[in-house]
């Protein structure tokens, strides 16, 4: 038998709850095309349960990703990159499949977007907390906390830069997050998950779901053990209900400024604080 | 012999049944000497100039460990003029997260070569093993870590002003925590976008050439670090009067930082000093005395004493002076001394017998001045320098042994009533860069921190570092700080002063 008539093993696409890759336990699945209509593979369609299930791994994931010292967590994070550098002709592959023009270009872009935020997770509270001179006898200082399980719809262009601009620093901070992909091109997005599986990032601190964003979102944006949503890749018309639905339990709302996501603007500690809050802490001085 | 009395002995005999160990050395075979390091200067390791070589040695053994290239004035220049080139060809318009990346790989390297780092320092420094690798190389890799994070990001760490680097550092470094040091140096130095040279000590040098080894593998670009052994008065003198070198970053004697800012006095060069110290570890009567006595322990034991903010000063407060004391002493009988490379030795090597004839006469010192000693009665190998662990007690403020920097294994210990006292006599002294404030009571320890005239102070710990927190002295220990957002600023221009500097972005 010749070489060229090996026959390829092809990938199942699978969603990414609590560290396992299970199917959709609807049993559902959708097609997944190129930029000039070949079929990918088939994805999972993510039900309500499976939206539930990723919202509870990554609660009782939370306060141990929160408890890890920040310098953990950015070396974590640098070791995602150190994965995605080993498997760019994967991701490179993937984005040329969907259309990307310079899919090398957005390989690395992401990977460095990864070491970027890294970076920040032992510098946040240095350049954004601080002491307070407080008229009094007190000592008083604020430092931002992560604000627990964060919901993250991904902008449904840029299949990979995109995803990662809005998970980095979302996690470099503590929070865990329930993830909704790109569902035009939700492939790069399973890659990655499968790089974090593998990069000391502990399970339920990212799950990521594929399927229908407008099926997924209102359920996601109106679940109450979800502290804050990313709305980035939430179309223009729904936006309204998931500020609606996000009120019931006073869910911060996020989105992504409106820039090159390729520019330095893209990247910002900001977007690390946006999904944190302030904690104010006094304490008398006195002999 | 009456029941009491037999099991009185049988106790004393257990107890020391429990403090006996059987030997735990750690493997030598993973460090592969060289018989020979030659220095290290654009990016590869080249013979002298000066044709000189000295030689290092195991302050434990006394043993030789390798030859190592002594700098001159003329291969201090070539160094200098090398990073200078360094600094305009290849570093200072590298864009900041490509820098990071450089410092990422040095960090990992230094993570993945660590037992070997640990090892080498232990056998060229004398100190315990289980410090070595549990402190000094996991923090010279965080070192790393921390301000790799930082080499794209001095806009946010000086909003409202465009960060430029300086051009070449020279940093001179002690040792005490030979490769530790270099990292504190080389780390903010090369993420502000500087090149560097770095001058070790000589007494401890194979740890800093380890790591230009790193460097090399790391590929950096040649002439951003250089590494040049040699004698601190000459190879540090010359390269701190070298025209090229725009900023210089020394951590050392009182007594050489001193000399140092005379000798770059209207040159413009920027200068930190990081010296000696003279930290008071102040005891409240509320305090958790055995918590307590281990934080002193820690305090002066740690590296053998020889941690210029180690806590040499201990301050008692009167009604807790005796139960203390008591407790220090039983415990200062438990600490191992010997084998540095002993898994469970607490106490290693003095690092070289000028400094272990330094403690001896200020020890002596003591005992003239009226001073009480307290020493367990331990073994002490017969080669090599060491010191057992000292207490003094019946200490006056005046007593040089309450006054003069030791830098060993020796505490002296004095008492105090009230607050305000312990407060008087804790900034009485010409040192300022620790101090240790030991309370259950959390508005007395912000109290105390608030009037500390220090700058570090530790409450109900001791001896803690870490890459975010700024360290440096007030006083004579020094000025400029490193760690932390505040440890960039000494090798960063934010005012647009320096006429050389680069693109820090």
């Amino acid at each position: 038998m010749s070489e060229g008539a090996r026959v390829p093993v092809r990938r199942t696409a699978k969603l990414f709850i609590a560290g396992g890759f299970p199917r959709s336990e609807s049993g559902r699945s959708y097609e997944v095309f190129s930029h000039d209509g070949r079929l990918l593979a088939w994805a999972a369609r993510a039900s309500r349960k499976d939206l539930r299930d990723a919202v509870r791994a990554a609660r009782a994931a939370q306060p141990g990703w929160a408890g890890r010292t920040a310098y953990n967590r950015g070396q974590i994070l640098y070791r995602v990159a150190e994965l995605m550098e080993g498997r760019r002709a994967q991701f490179e592959a993937e984005l040329a499949d969907v259309g990307a023009a310079d899919p090398r270009r957005g390989v690395e872009a992401a990977i460095d977007r990864w070491v970027w935020y890294a970076g920040w997770a032992d510098k946040i509270s240095q350049v954004l907390g601080g002491t307070n001179p407080v008229a009094g006898p007190y000592f008083n200082f604020t430092i931002p906390e992560p604000t627990g399980v964060v919901g993250i719809v991904a902008p449904q262009d840029q299949a990979l830069l995109g995803l990662v601009s809005r998970v980095a620093p979302a996690i470099a901070s503590g929070n865990t997050v329930v993830v909704i992909a790109s569902e035009r091109s939700p492939l790069p997005a399973v890659s990655l998950t499968e790089v974090l599986g593998t990069s000391d990032v502990p399970a339920g601190v990212v799950n990521l779901l594929t399927g229908y964003t407008r099926e997924l979102v209102p359920w996601l944006a109106g679940h109450m053990d979800v502290n804050a949503i990313d709305v980035t890749g939430v179309p223009e018309d729904l936006l309204p209900q998931v500020e609606e639905l996000a009120a019931e339990n006073v869910k911060r709302v996020h989105r992504a400024p409106r820039v090159d996501p390729f520019s330095d603007e893209a990247q910002s500690p900001y977007e690390i604080t946006a999904l944190m809050e302030f904690k104010t802490v006094w304490h008398p001085m006195g002999a | 012999m009456g029941e009491i009395e037999r099991t009185a002995t049988s106790a004393l005999e257990q107890q020391q049944r429990v403090w006996e160990y059987a030997t735990a050395p750690e493997a030598r075979d993973i460090v592969r000497l060289e018989d020979r390091y030659d220095l290290f200067v654009g990016g590869r390791f080249v013979e002298p100039r000066s044709g000189r070589y000295f030689e290092t040695i195991n302050p434990a053994t006394e043993e030789p460990l390798a030859e190592v290239a002594e700098a001159n004035e003329e291969d201090v220049d070539l160094a200098a003029r090398t990073a200078r080139e360094a600094w305009e060809e290849r570093w200072r318009d590298l864009p900041g997260k490509e820098r990071a990346k450089y410092l990422y790989r040095i960090a990992r390297a230094l993570q993945e070569r660590s037992r070997e780092f640990a090892v080498l320092e232990t056998m060229n420094n004398g100190k315990p093993i289980k410090e070595s690798r549990d402190v000094d190389v996991p923090l010279a890799a965080a070192h790393f870590f921390y301000y790799a994070g930082w080499a794209d990001k001095l806009d946010y760490a000086f909003p409202g002003r465009a960060p430029r680097p300086l051009g070449v550092a020279a940093q001179i470094t002690p040792w005490n925590f030979p490769l530790l040091m270099c990292a504190w140096k080389l780390a903010p130095a090369l993420a502000t976008g500087n090149t560097a040279i770095l001058k070790p000590a000589s007494t401890t040098p194979l740890t800093a050439l380890l790591l230009a080894e790193v460097i090399e593998q790391a590929e950096l670009p040649p002439g951003v670090v250089n590494v040049i052994p040699g004698p601190g008065g000459k190879t540090g003198g010359w390269l701190a009067a070298h025209p090229a070198i725009a900023k210089i970053a020394f951590t050392g004697s009182t007594d050489i930082g001193k000399v140092l800012r005379r000798n770059v006095a209207g040159t413009g060069k920027r200068l930190t000093l990081e010296l000696g110290g003279k930290a008071a570890n102040i005891v409240f009567e509320d305090a958790a005395l055995d918590q307590a006595v281990e934080g002193i322990i820690n305090g002066i034991f740690f590296n053998q004493g020889e941690v210029c903010c180690a806590g040499s000063r201990l301050f008692v407060q009167e009604s807790v002076f005796e139960p203390l004391l008591d407790k220090l002493k039983a415990r200062l009988d438990t600490l191992r001394v010997g084998d540095p490379l002993d898994k469970n030795t607490d106490v290693g090597a003095i690092n070289s017998r000028d400094q272990l004839r330094k403690i001896e006469e200020l020890v002596q010192s003591g005992l003239e001045e009226g001073a009480e000693m307290y020493q367990p009665d331990c073994d002490l190998p017969e080669r090599g320098f060491w010191f057992r662990p000292t207490l003094f007690t019946n200490v006056s403020q005046s007593h040089r042994i309450a006054r003069e920097e030791i830098f060993g294994p020796v505490l002296s210990i004095l008492t105090f009533r009230t607050p305000q006292e312990a407060v008087e006599k804790a900034n009485n002294t010409e040192y300022g860069l620790s101090a240790g404030i030991w309370t259950e009571k959390g508005s007395r320890i912000l109290w105390m921190a608030e009037r500390m005239k220090a700058g570090v102070v530790w409450a109900n710990t001791f001896n803690r570092f870490d890459p975010t927190s700024p360290f440096g002295g007030y006083k004579e220990s020094g000025f400029g700080r490193e760690g932390g957002r505040h440890g960039l600023e000494p090798y960063l221009d934010l005012d647009g002063a320096s006429a050389e500097g680069g693109d820090g972005a």
